[in-house]
């Protein structure tokens, strides 16, 4: 068998080049040029790391933004979608669930992405509609007029690509620390 | 609608303009353009031979079982290696045999989730390793396959078309690739997870890692398996639109660039328009397909009072845009990528049909190297069929296909579909599949459709409610990824080998011409029959019956 040799040393070639060669200009550049992101966006603040701005975190409290639900609820160790098929009766489910807990009414419907699990389960992002709907219930509860809510929301919210995706989205979590600067 | 065509217009068109150079270099590579370089991979293989059919597969053989090795030794061994920050421990013999079996043939397939099951050291030695080197096997696949059919006395030497693949094509985009998804935000760290403590005061764990390496390499060499259990709609493996984007061209730019390096190395151009014309068409019939279907808002919220402005968004990612969840679906399955940006088990029924068919055909574009290869096969039969409608006897550039070149194409056509519908009647009948279902009835017999069909496809995406971590899945998957990956190279390398040893015709006014339209509905008409013809029955029972049963 003359093809073993060959074989083996490309396994070795393969594997110092396009491994640890590869590998390490492309860790050297990330740490360089952008350290913050290539360690995970870690958020610190007053000294502690609170999340990552591209992961979501879970919110529960009336004076936060809740995020997008999540299958593997909020596990930064186990990102997962639903899975449920939209014919699934388990869907139906907890979207009625969800809509319960938004007390959202046929008059006052609830925009979609707050009901539909991300397909990685750590979508950091809601809607901009999403967020406005929520405004209110974070207003009251931080004793806040619902204007200078919305004027945050207004503020952060983006495109996420220009022309390529117009609608526009806030970080639950960037929204959520902006608020508690504001005080209350 | 706007934002939708111009993203389709930007990255289909995109990568289509783009593949035209890169087809032209690749042609010049393979073609021993580069003299100095190939003395240096000469040097290295310690071998530079030129090998016949059976060689080269030998050769071909040889080093897929080396990389199976080391990778297979390699997991087994992980909780004793280092770099391992997460303290993951040894897994399942099984699992280990199918993952090694996914990244060995190209399709990644994946019945974990790498950042609780793998050590950094096994996701870039072994699994980053091997989609290099295996996509690389498919483009030296290709390269062999066009020598053998421009007539020359020989197919070439392995060992250096596969340095050619791995360090002049694929490493230099991976580079480019990655570097640009690390700017954007792509987590490359050999740091284990962080720890930190919510604004409501809960603790959670992140796990990062080095991905903007690995997800680079997963999409450029059709292989699709993701650093993190969701693939690319996890945040960190597909931060923004933009890496969205960048992923996407990834996906399609090689395959793409694959025909038109054919169709250099065989001095026909305009063959190779022809074919990239007929993969053309069928890949954006499936993307108006699949954006259409999913335009449609989720059936599980009609009753309840929820905004149904926005098309169906469970599984998709709102960063990410409105479309580019099921144009990724239509794009990933018809290369045999098999990453994804949104979860096709949560997409509507006709739309999960749509990457189901694309790896029924499995050759839009295909993989790196195999998916052309798929269409020589195609094209084959088309010559073959054409050739005995007019009554004349079928040539292939001059090549006379007679009964053992036909009898090989269609052995390797019909192991397709003998593998997805015989693995799926068996799982469908039996515990094995039925006590693994997310989702019941045509949606559950979907979900088995669609791993047998991913598995043979070499593709590597799935209905990923399937609770396939099971001995059964693993066995009966892995052996279907290497029949699948095998079979459909060895055999048309083996057609090449027979023409090679006949003489070779000169084509005249009477010969079949394989440019231009008449050609190409041929072949249109070949895909077609038997894409729709063998799987129709199995799309009635799972995505069709889901569809006319149970929406409104």
């Amino acid at each position: 068998m003359n093809h073993i040799l060959p074989s083996l040393r490309l396994w070795i070639a393969t594997l110092l080049i396009c491994v640890l060669a590869y590998g390490a200009v492309v860790l050297g550049f990330a740490q360089t040029v952008a350290p913050f992101q290539a360690n995970g966006s870690i958020i610190v603040q007053d000294g502690r790391p609170i999340g990552s701005r591209l992961i979501a975190q879970n919110f529960t409290q009336d004076r936060y933004f809740w995020p997008r639900p999540s299958a593997a609820d909020y596990n930064g160790m186990g990102a997962m979608g639903s899975n449920l098929s939209p014919t699934s009766d388990k869907l139906k489910q907890r979207a009625a669930e969800t809509v319960s807990r938004y007390a959202a009414a046929q008059d006052d419907p609830i925009p979609a992405d707050l009901v539909a699990a991300s397909g990685g389960g750590l979508d950091p992002h809601i809607s901009l509609a999403g967020a406005r709907y929520q405004a209110g219930r974070v207003a009251a509860a931080r004793g806040l007029p619902v204007r200078s809510v919305e004027a945050v929301i207004d503020r952060l919210a983006f495109a996420p690509g220009g022309a390529f995706a117009p609608d526009r989205i806030v970080n639950v979590l960037e929204l959520n620390m902006a608020l508690d600067k504001l005080g209350r | 609608m706007l934002a939708s065509l111009l993203t389709v217009a930007l990255i289909v068109g995109g990568a289509a303009l783009l593949s035209w150079p890169l087809g032209r270099f690749m042609a010049a590579l393979f073609s021993g353009r580069y003299a100095k370089a190939d003395i240096l991979f000469a040097r290295i293989a310690g071998s530079s031979k030129d090998q016949d059919w059976k060689a080269y597969s030998v050769a071909l053989l040889v080093f897929n079982a080396v990389m199976f090795a080391f990778v297979f030794a390699l997991l087994s061994l992980q909780h004793l290696l280092p770099l391992n920050p997460d303290g993951q421990g040894p897994a399942s013999i099984h699992l280990i045999f199918n993952t090694t079996a996914s990244f060995v043939t190209n399709t990644n397939l994946q019945h974990y989730s790498g950042e609780s099951t793998w050590s950094y050291l096994a996701q870039l030695a072994g699994l980053m390793w091997l989609q290099f080197v295996s996509a690389a096997t498919g483009i030296a696949a290709l390269a062999a396959l066009a020598r053998g059919i421009a007539g020359h006395p020989s197919m070439g030497n392995f060992f250096i078309d596969l340095q050619r693949a791995a360090f002049c094509v694929l490493l230099p985009i991976a580079l480019v690739v990655a570097l640009s998804l690390a700017a954007s935000g792509v987590p490359m760290t050999l740091e284990g997870a962080a720890q930190v403590t919510t604004l409501e005061g809960a603790a959670q764990t992140i796990a990062r890692g080095p991905a903007a390496a690995f997800v680079a390499i997963k999409q450029l060499g059709t292989n699709g398996g993701g650093f993190f259990g969701p693939n690319s709609t996890h945040p960190f493996e597909n931060p923004t639109l933009w890496a969205n984007f960048i992923e996407m061209f990834a996906i399609i730019i090689i395959p793409m660039a694959c025909v038109w390096m054919f169709g250099r190395m065989i001095g026909r151009i305009r063959h190779a328009g022809a074919i990239f014309g007929v993969m053309a068409a069928l890949l954006l019939v499936k993307i108006t397909a699949v954006i259409a279907f999913e335009a449609t808002p989720s059936q599980a919220f009609a009753d309840l009072p929820i905004e149904q402005n926005v098309g169906n968004l469970e599984g998709k990612e709102l960063r990410l845009g409105a479309t580019t969840g099921p144009l990724w679906a239509a794009i990933t399955t018809s290369t045999s990528n098999g990453s994804v940006g949104a979860m096709h088990d949560s997409l509507n029924p006709l739309a999960g049909l749509v990457p189901m068919a694309g790896m029924w055909l499995n050759e839009t574009f295909g993989g790196v190297g195999v998916g052309m290869i798929n269409m020589f096969l195609y094209i084959i039969v088309a010559v073959f069929v054409a050739g005995m409608m007019v009554g004349r006897t079928p040539e292939y550039l001059g090549h006379r296909i007679e009964g053992r070149e036909m009898r090989l194409a269609v052995l390797a056509l019909i192991s397709h579909p003998v593998l997805i519908l015989g693995g799926t009647a068996l799982f469908a009948a039996t515990s094995w599949g039925v006590d693994t279902l997310a989702n019941s009835g045509a949606h559950g017999f979907s979900e088995i459709l669609y791993e047998f069909s991913s598995s043979a496809a070499n593709n590597g995406s799935g209905f990923e409610g399937l609770g396939d971590n099971t001995a059964p899945w693993n066995w009966a998957t892995g052996i279907v990824m290497l029949i699948g990956r095998y079979l459909p190279i060895l055999v048309p390398l083996a057609i090449v080998g027979s023409l090679m040893a006949k003489r070779r015709s000169a084509e005249s006014a009477g010969t079949l011409s394989v440019e231009g339209n008449t050609f190409g509905i041929m072949l249109l008409i070949t895909i077609l029959i038997f894409g729709a013809l063998t799987f129709f029955p199995a799309a009635a029972l799972g995505p069709i019956a889901e569809h006319v049963t149970l929406m409104r």
